[in-house]
C-alpha cells in the first residue's frame, strides 16, 4: 500500500520558508561532512606538503608584511610588535578571504554535479566555509608560538577566540550565499570577487591599526563588519581587553543581515541554478 | 490498484535561450548592462526580450502504479531527461505539477560525487551520500557493493587508476544499492561490458522485483521491452503514447525508420562558438551508407554531417570526437586529414567520415562536434551531438568475451620461442 505521509508534490509554486530550508540542511548534516571531507582529503592528496600551507601561506605573508608595512613603510602599532599585530589579524582575514572566494565560485565550479542530482545547494557554499577551519586551526599554532616569543601572556578575553571566528564564518558564507547564486548566472563574478577582497584588505585594520585611519575615512571602519571583527580578535588576543562593545555589535548586526539575507535570497534563487549554469 | 506512486499532471517546462544561443545560457552582466543601457524602458519591462522560448515538455500527463517499470524513449531532446530531472528535483516545472508518495531515487549519469583522487572506498562513501544515502545504510550495504562492483582488490586504490570497466561497475554498483521506493535510471547501461550489463539489468529487475517502482531512460530497445511493462514514448516535449512496451517499441522504431537524420539545428541543443558556420545535422549510417542507430563490434562505419555556413569562412578544423560514457576521448578525426579545404564559401556542405577500421569496442559513444577557424577561434562546438552504442558482434568469437579496454587494433602475435 502506499502511504500518503511522504507525499510530495513538485509544481512551480513549491517555494520554501527559510525555516524549511535550515531544516532541510540539518537533515542533510551528514553530507555536508562528506562535501568537506571530501574538499580536505583532495587536497592533502594532491599536494606534497599538504597541511604545510595551511601554516606556510599565513607565516610568509606575515613576514612580507613585517618587512613592506612594518618595517618598510614603519606603520606604528603602539607597545604591539608589529609580526604579532599584523598576524592576529591576517589569521582571520586569510580564513575570511578563502571562504569568500571558495564558496563563491562553490556553485558554478560543480555545475555538472548540480545538474545531475539533487540535495540542498546551500550544503556547497556552506561547506566551502567549512573547509577552510581546517586551516585556521593550524596556522592558530603560529600564532601561539608567537605569543611566547613576543611574551605576550594569554588573558581570560582568549576564551572568546570562538566569537571572532564565527563571525567571519557567518560573513564569509553569507556574501558566499549571495555571490555563488549571482555567479552562476553572470560569471562576472569570477573577475569581481578576487579584486574586491584585495580591495576589502586595504579597507579592513589587518595591516595597520584603526588609529591611522583618518576622520573622513573612519566611516569605511564602521560599516565595514569584518573591522570589528579583526579588532575584537586582535584585543582578545594581545590581551588588551574591549571596554566599547559597540563596534561588536555593529558588525555582529551586519554580519547577521548578510547571513540571513544571503540565505533567503539563495534560497529563493536556488531552484533555478541548475537551469542557468 | 489504489493511488498511483507517480503522478504527473499536465507538466511543462520551459527554457528561455537567448538568439545567441551559441553564447550558452548565462549572460555576461555588460551585455545586460548594455542592453539596459540602450533601450531602458523596453529592458525594463521586459518588451525587448532576444530571448526564445523552448518548450522541454509540453502537457505531459501519465500515472505510475506502485511496482510498475516504465520505459521513457525518445529522440534526443525528446524531454525524457527532463522529467527525470523535474521528479529528482534537480529544475523545476514550468506549469504542472508532480506528487511524488515515495522517497526517489535518481542516477542519471554513472559516476555521480565521484572523485578521481579519492579511493574506490571513499568514493562509496562520497557517492552514496550524494546519492542520498545515509552513512549507515551506507555501511550496511559496504560489503554488497564492493561484492557486486568486483573491485575488492583496488578498494584502496584511487579511482583515476581504475580502468573504465571497473569505475563504471563500482558506480553503478552504489547506485544500485540505493533503496528509493521510486527509482529514475537515465541511459546508464550502455556502459561496461555484455556480462554487466546483463547484471545490471537484473538489479533493475530485483529493484523492481522487490515492489519498487522504476522509471527507466533508454535508447536499448532491447533493455525497453525486457524490463519495462509499460513504455512512454516523447517526442519533443509532449507524450506520444504510452502502452505496452512491445507495442510502443514497434511504433517507435517504424517511426524512426522513417527520419534518422539527426536534428543539429534545435535551440535545444547546446553548442557554442560564433554561429558563422553550424552543424544543422548528423547521421549515423553503416558501411553500405543505410542509416542505423547502433553499430556492432568491428563494423565500419560512417557519419554524415551538414555543415551550413553563414558567411564566409577561414576554415581551419572540423573535427568529430568520439568519447566514452565517461567522458574521455577516444578518438578524434579532423578533415584535413583526407581533405583540402581552408576557405568556405556561404552554403551547406555535407561531409561523409568514414570510420574504418572501427576501433571501437562495446559501449556507449558520444560524438562532439567542432568547426574552428584561424587560432581555435570556435565558429561552432557541440560537445553532445550524438549518442549511440556499439554492441558486441555476436559472430565473432570474442563475443561472450570481454576484451578490456576501449578500442581494438588489429596486433600481430608471433610465436617466437617454444621450448619443451
Amino acid at each position: 500500500m502506499v502511504t500518503d505521509v511522504k507525499v510530495r508534490v513538485i509544481s512551480q509554486r513549491s517555494t520554501r520558508s527559510l525555516r524549511n530550508t535550515l531544516s532541510e540542511i540539518w537533515a542533510n548534516r551528514e553530507l555536508l561532512y562528506f562535501f568537506v571531507w571530501k574538499e580536505i582529503k583532495i587536497r592533502y592528496k594532491q599536494t606534497a606538503i599538504g597541511a604545510t600551507w595551511a601554516i606556510l601561506q599565513p607565516l610568509l605573508t606575515m613576514v612580507i608584511f613585517t618587512a613592506v608595512f612594518g618595517i618598510g613603510l614603519g606603520i606604528k602599532t603602539g607597545d604591539v610588535p608589529y609580526p604579532i599585530f599584523v598576524y592576529s589579524g591576517l589569521l582571520l582575514w586569510i580564513y575570511f578571504s578563502t571562504s569568500v572566494n571558495n564558496a563563491s565560485s562553490s556553485i558554478v565550479s560543480n555545475a555538472q554535479l548540480l545538474s545531475k542530482v539533487y540535495f540542498p545547494r546551500m550544503l556547497l557554499p556552506l561547506s566551502a566555509c567549512l573547509v577552510g577551519l581546517l586551516d585556521f586551526a593550524l596556522a592558530s599554532m603560529i600564532l601561539i608560538v608567537m605569543m611566547f616569543y613576543f611574551n605576550i601572556a594569554p588573558t581570560l578575553w582568549l576564551l572568546l577566540i570562538l566569537l571572532p571566528l564565527l563571525l567571519s564564518m557567518l560573513l564569509g558564507a553569507g556574501l558566499g550565499f549571495w555571490l555563488s547564486a549571482v555567479s552562476a548566472k553572470y560569471r562576472d563574478v569570477h573577475y569581481i570577487v578576487p579584486f574586491s577582497i584585495q580591495l576589502l584588505l586595504f579597507a579592513s585594520p589587518v595591516i595597520y591599526p584603526p588609529s591611522l585611519v583618518g576622520g573622513s575615512w573612519s566611516w569605511i571602519l564602521t560599516i565595514n563588519p569584518l573591522a570589528g571583527i579583526i579588532n575584537f580578535q586582535r584585543a582578545i588576543v594581545l590581551g588588551t581587553g574591549v571596554t566599547d562593545w559597540a563596534p561588536l555589535g555593529i558588525s555582529a548586526l551586519l554580519v547577521i543581515l548578510i547571513f540571513v539575507g544571503g540565505m533567503i535570497y539563495f534560497s529563493h534563487y536556488e531552484r533555478e541554478i541548475a537551469d542557468v549554469i | 490498484m489504489g493511488v498511483p506512486i507517480i503522478e504527473v499532471r499536465n507538466l511543462s517546462k520551459h527554457y528561455f535561450i537567448g538568439h545567441k544561443g551559441a553564447w550558452g545560457s548565462y549572460k555576461r552582466l555588460s551585455e545586460i548592462i548594455v542592453d539596459y543601457a540602450r533601450h531602458p524602458v523596453e529592458s525594463i519591462r521586459g518588451a525587448r526580450s532576444k530571448k526564445e522560448e523552448i518548450w522541454a515538455l509540453k502537457d505531459v500527463s501519465f500515472n505510475v502504479d506502485k511496482g510498475e517499470v516504465i520505459g521513457l524513449i525518445g529522440r534526443n531532446g525528446a524531454g525524457k531527461t527532463t522529467v527525470l530531472k523535474i521528479m529528482s528535483k534537480i529544475t523545476y516545472p514550468t506549469a504542472g505539477e508532480i506528487i511524488l508518495r515515495g522517497r526517489v531515487g535518481s542516477l542519471l549519469e554513472v559516476g555521480t560525487g565521484f572523485h578521481p583522487e579519492l579511493t574506490g572506498r571513499e568514493n562509496i562513501y562520497m557517492s552514496g551520500a550524494i546519492l542520498g544515502m545515509r552513512k549507515v545504510e551506507i555501511e550496511r550495504n559496504f560489503e554488497d557493493i564492493v561484492k557486486f562492483a568486483e573491485v575488492e582488490k583496488f578498494l584502496d586504490t584511487p579511482v583515476k587508476r581504475y580502468s573504465s570497466g571497473m569505475y563504471v561497475r563500482l558506480a553503478f554498483a552504489v547506485a544500485a544499492h540505493l533503496e528509493p521506493e521510486i527509482l529514475l535510471v537515465d541511459e546508464v547501461l550502455a556502459v561496461g561490458d555484455a556480462q554487466f550489463q546483463k547484471k545490471c539489468l537484473g538489479k533493475i529487475k530485483d529493484v523492481s522485483e522487490g515492489g519498487r517502482t522504476v522509471l527507466f531512460v533508454s535508447h536499448n530497445m532491447a533493455a525497453i521491452e525486457g524490463l519495462c511493462e509499460k513504455t512512454i514514448w516523447l517526442e519533443q516535449g509532449s507524450m506520444k503514447m504510452y502502452a505496452d512496451s512491445h507495442d510502443v517499441v514497434a511504433e517507435y522504431l517504424r517511426m524512426a525508420s522513417f527520419s534518422k537524420e539527426n536534428n543539429l539545428d534545435s535551440p535545444t541543443i547546446s553548442r557554442k562558438g560564433s554561429g558563422q558556420a553550424r552543424f544543422t545535422w548528423l547521421q549515423l549510417m553503416n558501411q553500405h551508407g543505410a542509416p542505423v542507430e547502433s553499430i556492432t563490434e568491428g563494423e565500419p562505419f560512417r557519419l554524415r554531417l551538414n555543415l551550413r555556413v553563414e558567411k564566409p569562412i577561414e576554415m581551419k578544423i572540423i573535427g568529430v570526437t568520439f568519447r566514452d560514457k565517461v567522458g574521455r576521448n577516444i578518438l578524434t578525426t579532423v578533415h584535413y586529414d583526407s581533405l583540402d579545404l581552408e576557405q568556405l564559401d556561404r552554403g551547406s556542405y555535407i561531409f561523409s567520415v568514414h570510420i574504418e577500421p572501427n576501433p571501437f569496442l562495446r559501449g556507449n559513444l558520444n560524438i562532439g562536434l567542432g568547426c574552428y577557424g584561424t587560432n581555435f577561434s570556435e565558429y561552432d562546438v557541440i560537445d553532445d551531438a550524438y549518442n549511440f552504442n556499439i554492441t558486441p558482434n555476436l559472430d565473432s568469437k570474442d563475443a561472450l568475451r570481454w576484451r578490456p579496454g576501449v578500442v581494438n587494433i588489429p596486433a600481430k602475435w608471433e610465436l617466437i620461442e617454444e621450448n619443451h
